[in-house]
């Protein structure tokens, strides 16, 4: 089995989560979808630590992150596939 | 797998069963502690579970400190009960409610005797206790007679990646059998408090767990000196790639797979529904959590922390799991289940949760967990208010 970069829970989420100590820009990674088991590969745009998370997909301001199946929150400034989500480009929708 | 269907377990008087064996010693109050402590010096095969409160309490804190005294008595790990406080009428109280289940107890209070006497009385009728305790043995009872309770701690990213959906996938395999299964946490569950509240099976119970969050959420933003959205995710959550409070929340969430609760119970509430999933109102602090689930007759705790949460419990066995490996690695001593495979794609989910049953069966049936073995009793009450 190829080593796994990143995995994303479930086949709904947009998002993946960084589990090697860092993926630098450029990078081809292996995620693994641990619903389905099944395998998806991307290539990186910034450089991600461990436990944080990746674009799969192109997203716009406005737009759900979905993670675990669920609306962990909107996006605040446009976010490509392979860019680091985190607190500069998404918001809680809580407060 | 081929799930075992019976456990070795300890048959109680009232038909439940127990996967440890106590003989305890419980203090009323705080200054029946050393009374408490001296016995449990005195007498092998016992022990004692001190705490800080137990005077000048009223109203609903009263009632909860009752409940969770009452309750520790009760929940089948423990096989007989000695209940010493400073005046015979909570004392009695605690007696009679523990009572009802068969198991041998006796009160005894310290007001007009003294400490010494008092020590004297109760470490005879200790030692009658422990060796009765002592040749009870264990035998083949149903794996639905297991209560399992969860609560995780020191939570990083590993956990809502893997240990606690290792925790789900348990829980999604073993609710089919008949066990008793409780998630608390209230204050973790902001942030998700409505797709758990939709998880309620009953509208009964999705009323219920509305009006204990949001009772809640009025308690904090009454007491709260800052806006939460401050506070939460913290710093250290931020740092680990934890953005938004819904993401906290639904990593917390995975610990109870794809189930939904049946009802949701008082802090230290024994549940009556029957088996099935419930939701109890707990503080997320460890030790308060586990305690109010102990209280509530959970007899064995699954416990999956990232960064290394080192908590016990006095009467239930607390096994901890966790997802990463520096944690499995510098603190081995206090992880019983590593899953930290997970993150690596050596093991799957179905893997990770068969492997946890397996453990979980193994310390039902007596092996010790980390945290038994280097004596973590953690036994702490939870104050709803101060005292008069």
């Amino acid at each position: 089995m190829a080593n796994t970069d990143i995995i994303i829970h479930d086949e709904k989420d947009n998002v993946g989560v960084v589990v090697i100590e860092k993926i630098t820009p450029s990078q081809d990674c292996n995620c693994w979808v641990m619903e389905n088991n099944k395998s998806v590969q991307i290539q990186s745009k910034d450089e991600i630590p461990l436990g944080h998370k990746i674009a799969m997909m192109d997203l716009n301001e406005g737009d759900t992150i979905l993670k675990y199946g669920h609306d962990i929150g909107k996006v605040v400034k446009s976010i490509k596939k392979g860019e680091h989500v985190h607190v500069h480009n998404v918001k809680t929708k809580k407060w | 797998m081929e799930i075992p269907k019976t456990f070795l377990g300890y048959k109680r008087e009232d038909g439940r069963s127990g996967t440890r064996n106590h003989v305890i010693i419980l203090p009323v109050d705080d200054i029946s502690n050393a009374c408490a402590e001296a016995v449990a010096n005195n007498i092998k095969g016992t022990i004692a579970l001190p705490h800080s409160y137990g005077r000048l309490q009223f109203g609903a804190d009263l009632e909860l400190h009752f409940r969770t005294m009452i309750g520790t008595g009760r929940n089948p790990n423990v096989a007989a009960v000695i209940v010493i406080g400073i005046e015979p009428k909570w004392t009695k109280r605690i007696v009679d409610a523990i009572a009802v289940t068969g198991k041998p107890v006796e009160g005894f209070s310290i007001e007009g005797v003294g400490d010494i006497d008092t020590i004297a009385k109760v470490s005879k009728k200790a030692q009658e206790f422990s060796i009765w305790a002592s040749e009870k043995q264990r035998e083949e009872r149903p794996i639905s007679d297991l209560w399992i309770s969860v609560k995780c701690g020191e939570s990083d990213t590993t956990s809502g990646l893997a240990s606690n959906p290792t925790v789900g996938n348990l829980m999604d395999k073993l609710e089919p059998l008949g066990v008793h299964l409780c998630f608390g946490e209230t204050s973790e569950l902001t942030g998700a408090e409505t797709v758990c509240e939709k998880r309620g099976k009953t509208p009964e119970a999705q009323e219920k767990f509305k009006k204990t969050w949001n009772a809640y959420n009025d308690f904090i933003l009454k007491e709260a000196t800052d806006d939460l959205s401050e506070s939460q995710p913290t710093a250290g959550n931020i740092a680990g790639g934890l953005t938004t409070i819904e993401e906290k929340a639904f990593g917390n969430f995975q610990k109870i797979g794809s189930r939904q609760f049946i009802d949701v119970l008082e802090p230290a509430e024994e549940p009556t529904k029957g088996p099935g999933l419930y939701f109890m109102d707990t503080s997320s602090a460890a030790a308060e959590c586990v305690t109010l689930q102990a209280a509530g007759g959970f007899n064995i705790h699954l416990f999956p922390t990232g960064q290394g949460n080192i908590i016990g419990n006095p009467i239930e066995p607390v096994i901890k799991l966790t997802a990463n490996p520096l944690t499995a690695k510098t603190m081995s001593e206090h992880i019983d289940v590593d899953v930290s495979k997970i993150l690596s794609r050596e093991m799957n989910l179905d893997q990770a949760g068969n492997e946890l049953i397996k453990s979980t069966l193994r310390v039902a049936n007596g092996r010790l967990t980390c945290a038994e073995a280097l004596g973590h009793k953690e036994f702490v009450m939870t104050k709803l208010y101060r005292s008069a």
